[in-house]
């Protein structure tokens, strides 16, 4: 029998839970570093799997437990594969999730709870990646809340908005926004079993049989899944809570939340919404497209107005997000790809400047932009960090961002014209809030009551190193990142436009 | 006619024994030893589940239908001791500190010997005995704080709602007799099928449906849960919502969809908005409550109603659905009234306040508590998710506006479960003494907590054990 990676993946951070459960509470440096050697275990494999899979082959690979019968008269079976659009996403959470871990080592208040949530959230996101069946993927996805609300009400901050606040707004909205998307994973496990005879969940089965659904089942199914989705990744105007969630929530949590779970909705989109519901999805399409430009020019213009660091970046991961969605909605080949590729590089350009922040408040107690500044001359390396995700943000060539956004506008201006211009023009108030707050927070004269602070060193560097070695590897060879992702989103369109053609649509 | 074989009763006559048993065995041995009576329940009742597992498949009428054996019944039986042996196990140091032990438990066995009978009865007279067994039994349980007006309150309101709903369940019994000749259920539905539904039949089914209301407190005949589940001690109201609730929804499913086939069709719209009110009054009256035992009581009125969303579609998934949900929810219920009922034992108060800090005090506690609320929340991975998915799948086609009230008030519902949490998780103990869990109570948490998380995840044995239970409801 082949060696189980990703099932190994999967159980790493939990079995790390359950060491830490036993660990004495009083000692924080072993707890700590049991978190650490959980994570890096499942970031170690996942980058071998990442590199070890055949892109010449394409489609799943790693298979996993697809004949283990799990729920029979549901068909559900315990299926973990991987495939080219859910290798970055698998890598990608294990990136942040073992950067999360450094960028909580001064943690010191309830370090075992604190470490033990954050494993259970890291799973939760992993196994949503690599689930191939729609139940156990729903399994996942809200195991992820609870630690979320938890990690917020205790470790959060109530600099603006209460953590009260902010957890119960994240956990809500995405709640009611599950609430959805589960009405219409039942009613297409319903009406796909009565079309195919057989029960099946896995997400191939569900797709072959949703191919004979009526025009508007599929329409009706891939709204409420859209609206699921899409208020998981903070699609305009489902994204309120968004800003005030990462504002509330404590580092880790904004980096994971940020840098990941949010990528679960774009996932979600491409592999279930419209992998499943392609009449749906080219149905909705231009609303999509329309709702990810509002997005864009809302959020990057409520980013300019902002001056907490954490809303800026909060803004600024909506307004990242609507190119996703416009991307997605471009339904074809150069658009997908953009859009699994923007996911990967948002999460480690979001990642890393939650990382920094959250250290320049954990030295200056603010966030607030007005009370800082020259930062760079007093903590160069942290300056450094922060640049680096600021310069990534607005898309600079050479970093990763910048060859995702270039195809999304190639696909958008090609499917949208009109409307892609005013979402290129995002870009433009991009770099002027990144900029802005760079310059106002790092650059100008240094000031006095700052010059005690020592700048980031020792295990607060793993951010860093980590998430910025990726920025520059990823922008310089672009093809790591976009020959995986291909190799899976061509056999994916192929079967999205067999299936429209069928459906009479071209 | 075949003759009748008393062997059929063995596990009606082993409860009534064991229920006889410990309250002779009170009169005879001094009080100090009296705590042993719990374990005699508690091992009683498990020896008994243990016969009940070798009748499985054991498929047969009793005396002209009068008395239904089947895996149905039995899945029900076995779902009614095992939530009597757990709640036993979680009460003991409780009932050692309020006294009369002899009589508490005797009592839990009758109500469970009642609920048996429910779960078989085959005729009008067998299920309203069962019944009334169940429903005295629980008079006595809830008064049992003597000393406490509360307590006392609650056995008044007990008795006098429970007195008039019985009074209106007979008078549709009666009424379906009148009109049929005959009290077995499956002869009546043979009778009805070929008659024209005439109002005295309207009328029999609308007492049906309020006598029967009252029992798994579905809006509008709710109103006394929130007094008595106050006002009970705990582990009665615990059993109270989980076992009288579930033997009044086994007999339901008799009643109405063995009993009224053709009826019943035209009746699922009306359950449906029953289901659907109930629903979203006990979410959101739970919302603004800060005693956690009344929070538990509204929030249980919330979970009756998705378990009457099971009886809309009449087919064997409803029934399926509705088994799995009752299982599942007794581990939820334990796990919740556990805490509270230990929680009340070493502080004596039931407020929602002084939960705080209870993460800090007993971190097992805690995280029972959150796991039961998720569960009926129904987050994934523990039960409830499993269970909501069950009962939804059912009604997809038809009811689609019910799937999306359902889900929508679950996620509601998260919003005063999270309070609990909140209070819980983040705020300081008043009081950081640690609590000490004595290994039964400690046991109890335990196998709730990972009873609800197995079935989450990995739901297919159970599924399967619940599929061949309502397989035979539709034999006979």
């Amino acid at each position: 029998m082949e060696f189980p990676i990703l099932l190994t993946i999967l159980l790493a951070p939990v079995a790390a839970a359950l060491i830490l459960a036993f660990v004495p509470k009083e000692e924080h440096m072993l707890i700590k570093c049991v978190a650490a050697v959980g994570t890096f275990v499942s970031l170690a494999l996942s980058l071998f799997a990442y590199f070890t899979y055949d892109k010449t082959v394409g489609g799943l690979q790693f298979v996993f437990g697809h004949n283990v019968t799990w729920i029979k008269d549901l068909g559900v079976t315990f299926f973990l594969a991987a495939d080219g659009i859910s290798l970055p996403m698998l890598l990608l959470t294990n990136l942040i999730g073992f950067s999360a871990v450094f960028a909580s080592w001064n943690v010191n208040n309830r370090p075992r709870e604190f470490f033990i949530l954050l494993m259970l959230l890291i799973t939760g996101v992993m196994g949503t990646f690599i689930a191939h069946d729609l139940f156990i993927f729903l399994l996942f996805y809200e195991v992820v809340v609870i630690p979320i609300y938890i990690l917020v009400i205790i470790w959060g901050s109530s600099k603006r908005v209460t953590k009260e606040y902010a957890g119960m707004k994240l956990t809500i909205y995405l709640l009611i926004g599950s609430a959805f998307l589960l009405v219409g994973v039942i009613a297409l496990f319903v009406k796909t079993t009565a079309l195919a005879g057989t029960p099946d969940m896995s997400f191939t089965g569900l797709a072959q049989a949703a191919a004979q659904l009526s025009r508007f089942d599929q329409i009706w199914l891939f709204a409420l899944m859209l609206f699921g989705f899409g208020s998981l990744v903070s699609m305009w105007p489902f994204h309120s809570w968004s800003p005030d969630g990462y504002a509330g929530a404590p580092t880790a949590v904004s980096m994971i939340h940020a840098g990941v779970l949010k990528k679960i909705g774009g996932y979600g989109l491409v592999k279930i919404a419209v992998y499943m519901l392609p009449v749906g999805a080219s149905f909705w399409a231009p609303y999509m497209a329309v709702l990810g430009v509002c997005g864009v020019a809302y959020a990057a213009l409520g980013a300019l107005a902002q001056k907490d660091l954490k809303y800026i970046v909060g803004y600024s991961s909506v307004s990242h997000m609507g190119y996703v969605i416009l991307a997605v909605a471009c339904l074809d080949v150069i658009g997908l790809n953009g859009a699994v590729a923007n996911m990967f590089a948002h999460g480690v350009m979001a990642a890393l400047f939650f990382s920094m922040i959250g250290f320049i408040y954990e030295k200056t107690h603010t966030r607030w932009i007005p009370d800082l500044g020259g930062l760079a001359r007093q903590t160069p390396r942290l300056a450094a960090g922060f640049m680096l995700a600021a310069l990534a943000s607005l898309g600079l060539p050479g970093l990763v961002s910048f060859i995702p956004e270039f195809t999304i506008f190639i696909s958008s201006f090609h499917n949208y014209g009109g409307l892609a211009v005013i979402g290129i023009a995002g870009i433009i108030i991009t770099a002027l809030y990144v900029l802005r707050a760079g310059a106002n927070t790092l650059f100008g004269p240094p000031r006095p009551e700052y010059d005690h602070l020592q700048d980031i060193r020792g295990p607060e560097m793993v951010p860093l190193v980590v998430l910025g070695t990726v920025l520059v590897v990823g922008g310089l060879l672009p093809s790591l990142l976009f020959d995986v992702i291909n190799s899976s989103v061509v056999p994916l369109h192929a079967a999205i436009s067999d299936a429209l053609q069928i459906g009479g649509k071209f | 006619m075949m003759p009748f074989d008393p062997s059929a009763l063995t596990l009606e006559m082993l409860v009534a024994a064991l229920g006889l048993g410990v309250l002779i065995l009170g009169l005879i041995v001094p009080h100090g030893s009296r705590h042993g009576l719990g374990w005699l329940s508690f091992f009683g009742l498990l020896g008994i589940m243990g016969v009940a597992l070798s009748m499985w498949g054991d498929n047969r009428e009793l005396l002209s239908g009068m008395y239904l054996l089947d895996n149905y019944a039995l899945f029900w039986k076995i779902t009614f001791m095992l939530s009597a042996a757990l709640v036993i196990l979680g009460c003991m140091r409780y009932v050692d500190s309020m006294g009369g032990q002899a009589e508490y438990y005797s009592m839990i066995i009758f109500a469970t010997l009642g609920m048996m009978v429910m779960a078989s009865a085959g005729d009008f007279i067998t299920l309203y005995l069962g019944l009334e067994l169940m429903t005295i039994a629980f008079i006595i349980l809830v008064c049992f704080r003597k000393m406490e007006a509360k307590s006392v309150e609650a056995g008044m309101k007990y008795i006098l709602l429970a007195g008039m709903s019985s009074a209106v369940l007979l008078y549709g019994l009666s009424l379906l007799y009148g009109l049929t000749g005959s009290v077995i259920i499956l002869e009546v539905s043979r009778i009805i099928a070929l008659q024209p539904v005439t109002p005295a039949l309207v009328l029999a089914v609308v007492m049906l449906v309020a006598g029967l209301g009252f029992k798994i407190s579905a809006v509008p005949f709710h109103m006394w849960t929130p007094d008595v589940y106050e006002g009970a001690p705990t582990p009665v109201t615990s059993f109270l919502a989980m076992g009288s609730k579930a033997a009044s929804f086994a007999i339901l499913l008799r009643l109405f969809i063995a009993g009224l086939p053709g009826i019943w069709e035209n009746w699922t719209m009306v359950v449906a908005i029953l289901a659907a009110v109930t629903i979203i009054f006990g979410n959101l009256v739970a919302i603004p409550q800060t005693n956690v035992k009344r929070l538990l009581a509204y929030s249980s009125i919330a979970q009756a109603g998705y378990i009457l969303v099971g009886l809309v579609t009449a087919t064997e998934a409803g029934i399926k659905g509705v088994m799995f949900y009752a299982f599942l929810y007794v581990f939820a219920t334990v796990g919740a009234f556990t805490v509270a009922t230990y929680f009340y034992h070493v502080t004596g108060s039931d407020e929602l306040k002084d939960y705080a800090g209870l993460s800090q005090r007993s971190p097992l506690m805690a995280a029972v508590m959150l796991v039961a609320m998720l569960s009926m929340a129904g987050i994934p991975p523990l039960a409830g998710f499993v269970g909501k998915f069950y009962l939804f799948k059912t009604i997809v086609d038809g009811y689609l506006w019910l799937v999306f009230i359902g889900l929508i008030m679950s996620m509601v519902s998260v919003y005063y479960y999270l309070r609990v949490a909140l209070v819980m998780y983040r705020d300081e103990p008043a009081d950081p003494t640690p609590i000490k869990l004595p290994s039964p109570v400690a046991v109890t948490l335990i196998v709730a907590m990972v009873v609800t998380l197995v079935i989450g995840i990995y739901p297919g044995p159970l599924s399967e054990v619940v599929n061949e239970a309502a397989h035979t409801f539709f034999m006979h």
